[in-house]
């Protein structure tokens, strides 16, 4: 019994397939409890007024935004020492995800920092680098969209992805030196984590757990239709070959 | 190795069009900046440290397709793959050939152009330096990317839209070091860290070329 068993893509599905019923159901409660609890039952911050509650969905999805691309890196490393194609086809499946987690993380910030801050957008040391998050996605799906053997794909993905994650870190510390040196030290960015009480914090939690058992099902239900996908287009080339 | 190196170059100063061409393109870039900022040079000398590493940077990327495009059609590449010569050694030399023929012509061009954009006279000898310690990590990121894209058709804007995040430290730490240099500020940090990074890059990155590359020819 070990974890690789699953690397096979019918026991993959099995297990997937039992999961994702609970996997729906619980991001479901933590979302719907979470942001409900955080939208209607938390007071407003004395200074913020009613705007702090966007950070019931920024925090999750900045969560799931950095995290996933984590979980798309170990998938490629996996791909590429032990070469099993449910692991690339797992990247594959969380980088739009990871995307579209990104954007909401960015415009819900902006919407935030319009009232809060008095502009859009700032080129704070952490905006900056979520800017550039964003661009290792886009760079990551486009080369998936590029090549056309599946496995070349796959192999080239997680170069990039593992190269992309070694520039990620450095830019988001080149960064960090960067905004100070234009700014002297002065940051907009507030240590959210660290600064807020237990009313705002539990809720805000509870949300957190709902967004990542949404990307797990997510991942899980795309990772299947990329099976199936492969599969199809193994059918299809067999067909080719006996007519 | 060196007979590659000699090929390369001998290749881009003879075949025509590739040499030059960044060079103009550099050329062009920077004159149009006035054009789109107006001529007040005070304005014009506070950014001239960033517009020439963006335009080095741009002239840079401009080059990188016929890096390793041009090889991989006539087959140069698929020898290259099979001779002794690892490939990692095969592909640094190749960006060594890229840097010799785009980066350090932009290097010594770049001062010329700091006069048109007003560059305070302090600025040039560290903009020269951080130019030359930062176009080599350019050549070998732009390597990298040329390796990834290599077999895909019309792979040139996808080229650019993967290298150019990969661009943002090496941009960074140079454009700082030039700005700080032209204002008369310390440049040592800035400077050994985009050392860094060109090292580094010259260290690792013909690995990851060369993982890439054998993935699209084997």
């Amino acid at each position: 019994m070990s974890i690789w068993k699953y690397a096979n893509p019918v026991k993959f599905l099995a297990l997937s397939a039992r999961v994702q019923p609970f996997a729906w159901a619980a991001a479901a409660i933590g979302i719907i409890v979470g942001l409900g609890w955080g939208f209607f039952a938390t007071p407003d911050d004395f200074r913020q007024g009613s705007t702090i509650k966007i950070i019931y969905i920024h925090v999750p999805a900045a969560w799931i935004a950095i995290n996933a691309w984590i979980m798309m890196l170990i998938a490629s490393l996996i791909w590429l020492v032990r070469r099993h194609h449910v692991s690339a086809l797992a990247a594959k499946a969380a980088a739009p995800v990871g995307l579209v987690m990104t954007v909401i993380g960015l415009v819900t910030g902006a919407v935030w920092g319009q009232p809060m801050w008095g502009t859009w957008w700032a080129w704070d040391p952490r905006l900056t680098s979520f800017l550039i998050l964003f661009l290792f996605y886009l760079g990551y799906i486009a080369l998936w969209e590029a090549v056309e053997d599946p496995d070349t794909a796959a192999d080239l993905t997680s170069v990039l992805c593992l190269v992309g994650s070694v520039f990620a870190l450095m830019s988001r510390y080149a960064v960090l030196f960067w905004s100070q040196g234009l700014h002297q030290g002065a940051t907009l960015s507030l240590d959210k984590e660290e600064n807020i009480s237990d009313v705002f914090w539990q809720p805000l939690v509870l949300s957190i757990a709902g967004f990542t058992l949404l990307f797990l099902a997510l991942v899980l239900y795309r990772t299947g239709t990329e099976i199936a996908l492969r599969r199809t287009r193994a059918l299809n080339v067999r067909l080719d070959k006996t007519t | 190795m060196i007979a590659l190196l000699i090929r390369d170059l001998r290749l881009a100063f003879r075949a025509g069009g590739g040499f030059g061409l960044g060079l103009a393109f550099f050329l062009i870039l920077v004159v149009l900046v006035p054009f789109s900022v107006g001529p007040q040079s005070a304005l014009l000398s506070s950014i001239a440290p960033g517009v020439l590493w963006l335009g080095a940077l741009l002239a840079c990327l401009l080059s990188l397709d016929r890096l390793l495009a041009l090889d991989f059609e006539d087959g140069t590449l698929d020898v290259l793959a099979s001779a002794p010569l690892p490939l990692e050694a095969a592909l640094a030399v190749k960006g060594f050939a890229h840097w010799i023929t785009t980066g350090l012509p932009l290097v010594i061009a770049a001062p010329f152009l700091g006069v048109l954009l007003n560059l305070p006279p302090e600025g040039f000898g560290w903009l020269v330096i951080s130019l030359m310690l930062g176009t080599p990590a350019l050549s070998m990121i732009g390597c990298f990317g040329a390796a990834l894209t290599v077999g895909i058709k019309r792979g040139g804007l996808l080229m650019s839209l993967l290298v150019l995040p990969l661009y943002v430290p090496t941009l960074i730490f140079g454009a700082e070091a030039a700005r700080r240099g032209a204002i008369g500020m310390d440049v040592e940090t800035p400077l050994f860290l985009l050392a860094g990074i060109s090292l580094g890059s010259l260290a690792l990155l013909p690995f990851a070329a060369a993982a890439a590359l054998r993935m699209t020819i084997r």
